[in-house]
């Protein structure tokens, strides 16, 4: 049965440099690089020396908690570095890939006419499985996990993000495969979530299988989050799935090729990006030949995912696992004479979810927003806000709070198992007080999955 | 005015560590204080959001700072406006403006002088920065307390409020009873002669026989006759040419305050809207009775006399005091607004209720608060146990 959800607390940050649905040609990538720390409270242990060859496909990496979880080489080639960090934290795998991919091959095979635990072993063995995610924590599926259902969300509210339907437009046979795949994990059901008022390309709108759930409204309707807080909201000891919607078509193709492959549509955007659109590239390419001449000023962040939670990698950075966006905005490492640019000053070019500024005079006013954080960090004071831009039915500056203090059984009462750290991407935005919101639930769930499993 | 920023820099060098003067490295709080306040800081995101709104705590709070400004300005005339009248001289605008200019502006000096060193002292003693809570409270305070004043009350109390109303218990936003309020309960009852009756509202009233100066509602509760002895007409009530506290007399000024906070989205309208309602249904019941002249006093003209617009409008929206679900909000501005009237007509002693109503419901205001939540609370333990439920 589809739902019909409207959304109306949310923030729409109008941003400049949007990309154009337009296929740019950049160099392909010498260098690749995985970083564990893409995956939330994942403690990787390596499969893979340096100097080693290796096949695209092939893991590098697993998941100490469960080894069956292993995450694969994006390309072919040799493992040159494996970067560390304090106390021999992991911090990436570096490889040098060949000219022509190489891929582990497999038998391609179709996932309806399999048994849920073939399916299961076969997302495993082709480390597919790190692309599934589970509710609550927004971690990466365990391997005994019973969902109830799945939830995949086939458009992106979040400013400047790449657009499901440009990406993924033709790709219906693999978008299915992927859902077929899906439905095998769960008694429940498949769940695909659309917006009402965007273009839904046929490759959703024909998807077969699963319930079609319609929203409408403002970021964050697009989190999955959101999405599944309005359609069944998740309680204690339950789990469901999520599946970004370009990866369901990844594993889809897997299945039905039997290659592993991690080429995607990514956009390119941002104020600082000459000409922004979108780039056929490979997860964990360097991200500095997609800004090879394209980018304006030398004082910028690189952002491998969306602006309010992306990863900061710098201009010889490397595109993130989850990664379908490079986002590059002018640094903000300068002081603001209060008068002119500054908290008495007019504001016009400041964006503000308040009316405090005069920019609100112009509704359909694009932003060149920098990433200073336009004050410090106080007490909270000012109520509301948080609200006014987080749509579920919690209280979110008192679960927030609660983190605070680290009061496990009110953090539990409050909803933590609704929530992950993106769903309050906005309330950070918002902020008066600047209090790294999502940092702060990050922790939550981090010590609640620790306590609490 | 990078040489601005170059100057900063230089006066602090000696300060920081390695610097000559490292030792008084606390004086880097006051000088961050001013350098903040000239320049927002370099500061860039790391991690989460990248991007974040251009507001901030000193945005907010001039905001706010900005809307009592009509206020100040009126309450000023006015303070000559009164002071004339009783005694039945013409005088000039400027003339009645400049007593108030001369009166008031010590007032804000004051509240701003020993507030803000308070802060610094607490600030540098605690080594956090300055924040930004007294820029608002500063102004409040003068606004909310009779024009003759002696300063030295007017410090003592300033600093009886920050200190025992909001340090004590961690400073901005960390306090549970509106700052400014705490001063003006402190000089009502430490000096009540100053703080009530009928000779204190207008300048030289004390001293002066000639004038008189009773504020409206207190001439309602003196006298047990009806509201025909009132010599104020509600557009005099309405524009604010009556006697009562600096700031609070002019309902016009007020709603050019409220006007601005409602517009930038600072002020809540719930808690303004449903404290409005509560004084109208209090104000409604007393009229059905109207036994004496406080209770015929039409609802409506309730809320053009004594503090009740300026305390919903700037003090029961002080978001840290205030209940911080809208839920609550609504309820403990309808309280406000309810008890506020209530305590007016029932306490001929102290005819206004405003401050009273707001310190009440600010004490009253996280059990609404912790109500509210626990309502959301077992919302979601009923899910879960209804689910586990059918399960079986």
């Amino acid at each position: 049965m589809s739902k019909d959800i409207k959304i109306k607390r949310g923030l729409n940050i109008p941003l400049k440099g949007e990309a154009e649905k337009v296929l740019g040609t950049a160099e392909r990538s010498d260098t690749f690089v995985v970083r564990p720390t893409d995956f939330k409270n994942f403690t990787p242990k390596l499969l893979v020396k340096e100097g080693q060859e290796i096949l695209a496909g092939a893991p590098l990496f697993y998941n100490k908690e469960y080894p069956d979880v292993k995450v694969g080489s994006p390309v072919s080639g040799q493992v040159v570095e494996v970067t560390r960090g304090p106390k021999r934290k992991i911090l990436g795998i570096k490889i040098l890939a060949d000219k022509d991919t190489r891929y582990v091959e497999v038998t391609p095979v179709n996932a309806t006419t399999m048994s849920g635990e073939d399916v299961k072993k076969r997302l495993l063995d082709q480390c597919l499985w790190a692309y599934i995610k589970r509710r609550p924590y927004g971690t990466v599926a365990r391997p005994t996990d019973k969902p109830l259902a799945i939830y995949v969300s086939g458009f992106d509210s979040a400013p400047l993000a790449g657009d499901c339907d440009y990406i993924l437009h033709g790709k219906e046979k693999e978008f299915q495969a992927g859902l077929d795949v899906l439905k095998q994990l769960t008694d429940g059901k498949v769940h695909l979530n659309l917006h009402r008022e965007l273009n839904t390309d046929a490759v959703f709108k024909d998807a077969k299988g699963v319930q079609i759930n319609w929203l409408n409204g403002p970021h964050p309707a697009g989190n999955v989050g959101v999405q599944i807080h309005h359609i069944k909201p998740l309680n204690k000891g339950e789990v469901v799935f999520t599946v970004a919607a370009q990866d369901v078509a990844l594993i889809g193709n897997a299945f039905l090729t039997g290659k592993y492959d991690a080429s995607r549509l990514v956009a390119l955007g941002g104020s600082s990006v000459k000409s922004p659109k979108y780039y056929r590239t490979i997860q964990g390419a360097s991200i500095s030949t997609l800004l090879a001449g394209n980018v304006e000023g030398d004082n910028n962040r690189v952002i491998s995912g969306n602006v309010l939670t992306g990863t900061k990698v710098g201009t010889h950075g490397y595109l993130g696992f989850f990664s379908k966006e490079v986002n590059v905005i002018p640094e903000g490492d300068h002081a603001k004479f209060f008068l002119t640019d500054g908290w008495a000053g007019p504001g016009f070019n400041k964006h503000s979810a308040s009316r405090s500024y005069f920019s609100w005079l112009m509704p359909n006013k694009k932003y060149d927003l920098d990433t200073n954080t336009n004050g410090e960090k106080r007490a909270l004071v000012v109520t509301g806000e948080y609200e006014s831009v987080f749509p579920m039915d919690i209280y979110p500056q008192h679960l927030v709070k609660a983190i605070m203090i680290g009061d496990i059984e009110l953090m539990e009462n409050l909803g933590i198992y609704e929530v992950d750290d993106e769903d309050f991407a906005l309330c950070e935005y918002v902020c008066t007080s600047k209090t790294p919101v999502q940092q702060v639930v990050k922790e939550g769930l981090a010590l609640i999955e620790k306590e609490c499993g | 005015m990078k040489f601005l920023h170059t100057a900063f820099k230089n006066i602090k060098a000696p300060f920081e560590k390695g610097g000559k003067l490292e030792k008084y490295n606390k004086a880097l709080t006051a000088i961050d204080a001013f350098e903040t306040l000239m320049f927002t800081p370099e500061e860039v995101t790391h991690s989460g959001a990248h991007i974040r709104d251009g507001i901030d705590l000193k945005r907010t709070m001039s905001t706010v700072i900005l809307a009592m400004v009509p206020c100040l300005l009126f309450g000023m005339y006015n303070a000559g406006y009164q002071h004339f009248l009783q005694l039945g001289v013409e005088a000039s605008f400027w003339e009645m403006f400049q007593i108030g200019l001369v009166k008031v502006l010590p007032l804000v000096v004051v509240s701003y002088g020993v507030g803000l060193g308070i802060e610094f002292a607490f600030a540098m003693y605690k080594g956090h920065s300055v924040e930004e809570g007294y820029l608002v409270t500063g102004m409040l305070i003068p606004l909310i307390v009779p024009v003759d004043i002696p300063l030295w009350m007017l410090a003592v109390a300033v600093a009886f409020a920050v200190v025992f109303g909001k340090e004590v218990f961690g400073g901005t936003g960390m306090n549970i009873l509106n700052v400014a309020l705490t001063a003006r309960a402190f000089l009502f009852f430490a000096y009540p002669t100053f703080m009530s009756g009928d000779k204190i509202w207008v300048h030289e009233g004390m001293t002066n026989d000639a004038i008189s100066g009773a504020t409206i509602l207190g001439d309602l509760a003196a006298m047990k006759g009806g509201l025909e002895q009132l010599s104020f007409t509600a557009q005099d009530m309405f524009i604010g040419l009556i006697p009562g506290s600096v700031g609070e007399t002019s309902t016009l000024a007020i709603l050019i305050g409220a006007v601005i906070l409602l517009l930038t989205g600072i002020g809540s309208w719930r808690i303004m809207l449903s404290a409005v309602l509560g004084g109208a249904t209090m104000g409604l019941i007393f009229n059905a009775f109207g036994s004496n002249g406080l209770m015929q006093l039409p609802f409506w003209q309730h809320m053009i006399v004594g503090g009740f617009a300026f305390g919903v409008v700037f003090m029961a929206t002080d978001p840290v005091t205030a209940a911080q679900t809208n839920k609550g909000k609504w309820i403990y501005g309808f309280l406000i607004g309810f008890m506020a009237i209530m305590i007016r007509v029932f306490n001929p002693a102290y005819p206004e209720g405003i401050m009273l109503a707001i310190l009440f419901m600010n004490v009253m205001a996280p059990l609404i608060d912790h109500y509210v939540v626990e309502g959301n609370i077992k919302k979601r333990l009923k899910r879960a146990t209804v689910k586990t439920a059918v399960a079986k």
